[in-house]
């Protein structure tokens, strides 16, 4: 790994002004996806900005039918918030299933959020409920945050300071793991809202997609029989040693009558 | 190179190293303790695994920087002279290791979670080591072994 300036500041505008300022400066929240990639020299900032003393990022408030986190907040502190276990109980558990122990000690929302890993499980909460990406300088809706690989509608610089999760009618979340790192192999979120039924899946494609077709089905009739005889396409999908394009396409169904049958 | 002040086993350490120096080379190259091994580098096996301000983390995936004023915990942190802490003497009681490359990760991990769970399932110990890879034995004993250490931790021994 090359070495870097490191940076620790006690406030957002100061954290905003750093990154701003230094070419090649990142934000380093919990690193538990950019010191892996740092580690193999596939990302080589000049500075990290530790967000770590940053006040008032890591709370989680539920207000109304919105479950409000912090971008600092650990996957841990999501998945043993009782006020989150009770107003979402499907992005408690999808938070207890991130990663291992250790992992969820020190990753965050923020940090998944904004590096948009194709395989992380996060995305696919965000997107199937329809939160909204709070940043230092505005508000990005799940539905255009997600563009492609890594890429989200965030500009050079602009940092992750809350999600917002609308309460959901029920939800539930089903992953096929892979078996060392706990990745998606593929993940989908099924949530029955306010605005309709939305179906999320990550780990498939580039990053997490909706699927019409499901949606579509389960507006008809919430059962996992429903999505007898969906195909996903495989044209767009990931495919790789842990699984091809078609095993992937296989287990989005799979997964997706999975989390039907788990609703709540 | 930045000076880097953290406590380390309950002692007031001080450290010369580079921005880029992960925990895990701070803790073995730089303090000696090489009791954290370092398996994999890549964040999954877990032998690496220490306290940070009393939670576990893979010390492979934290810089050393960011320990700055942190309290450190390694598997050298836990007996007390000659006596084993409980975790370690129930891995000896129960089998739980073959190499032993993995226990000092695995009893860390395992004394996380006894400090919150007090009398962990099957089920919750082996959800709990995901994030512990052992290449030797099958998890059969670490299991037995993590359910007793969290019993003696925890009003026992």
């Amino acid at each position: 790994m090359k070495d870097f300036e490191f940076h620790r500041p006690a406030s957002i505008k100061h954290a905003v002004a750093l990154v701003a300022g230094t070419a090649g400066a990142k934000y380093l929240a919990g690193g538990q996806s950019l010191l892996p990639v740092m580690k193999l020299d596939l990302a080589e900032p000049t500075a990290l900005v530790s967000l770590a003393r940053l006040p008032g990022l890591a709370d989680i408030r539920v207000d109304g039918g919105t479950v409000a986190i912090g971008a600092l907040c650990t996957h841990d502190q999501v998945a043993r918030s009782a006020d989150v276990a009770k107003a979402i109980p499907a992005l408690a558990e999808l938070a207890s299933h991130i990663g291992d122990a250790q992992v969820r000690n020190r990753g965050t929302l923020g940090g998944s959020v904004a590096h948009a890993d194709p395989a992380a499980d996060y995305p696919a909460a965000v997107l199937g409920l329809g939160a909204t990406i709070v940043t230092d300088r505005g508000r990005h809706p799940a539905d255009t945050y997600f563009k492609g690989l890594f890429e989200t509608s965030l500009a050079d610089g602009e940092l992750v300071t809350a999600v917002h999760f609308p309460v959901p009618k029920r939800a539930a979340y089903a992953k096929f793991a892979h078996r060392a790192s706990k990745y998606a192999v593929v993940g989908v979120f099924v949530a029955e809202t306010a605005a309709g039924v939305r179906v999320a899946i990550t780990g498939a494609g580039a990053t997490v997609f909706r699927s019409a077709a499901m949606e579509a089905a389960l507006t008809t009739s919430m059962t996992p029989g429903a999505l007898d005889g969906i195909t996903v396409p495989t044209d767009d999908l990931n495919a790789d040693a842990e699984a091809s394009a078609e095993y992937r396409a296989h287990l989005c169904v799979v997964m997706a009558k999975r989390a039907v049958a788990a609703l709540r | 190179m930045p000076k880097l002040t953290l406590s380390v086993n309950g002692q007031p350490r001080t450290i010369d190293c580079a921005n880029a120096t992960l925990l895990v080379e701070a803790i073995r190259e730089h303090l000696g303790l090489t009791g954290t091994h370092v398996g994999c580098d890549s964040s999954q096996c877990g032998a690496c695994t220490v306290h940070v301000d009393g939670r576990s983390v893979k010390s492979c995936t934290m810089l050393a920087v960011e320990a700055e004023g942190a309290a450190i915990t390694t598997i050298e942190g836990l007996a007390t002279g000659n006596d084993l802490h409980p975790m370690q003497a129930a891995f000896k009681e129960h089998h739980g290791l073959q190499c032993g490359f993995c226990t000092p990760g695995m009893v860390m991990s395992a004394c996380d979670l006894a400090a919150r769970n007090p009398a962990p399932s099957e089920g919750e110990v082996r959800h709990w080591l995901e994030g512990n890879l052992c290449r030797c034995t099958g998890y059969h004993n670490i299991v037995k072994a993590v359910r007793a250490g969290a019993g003696d931790m925890n009003g026992g021994k």
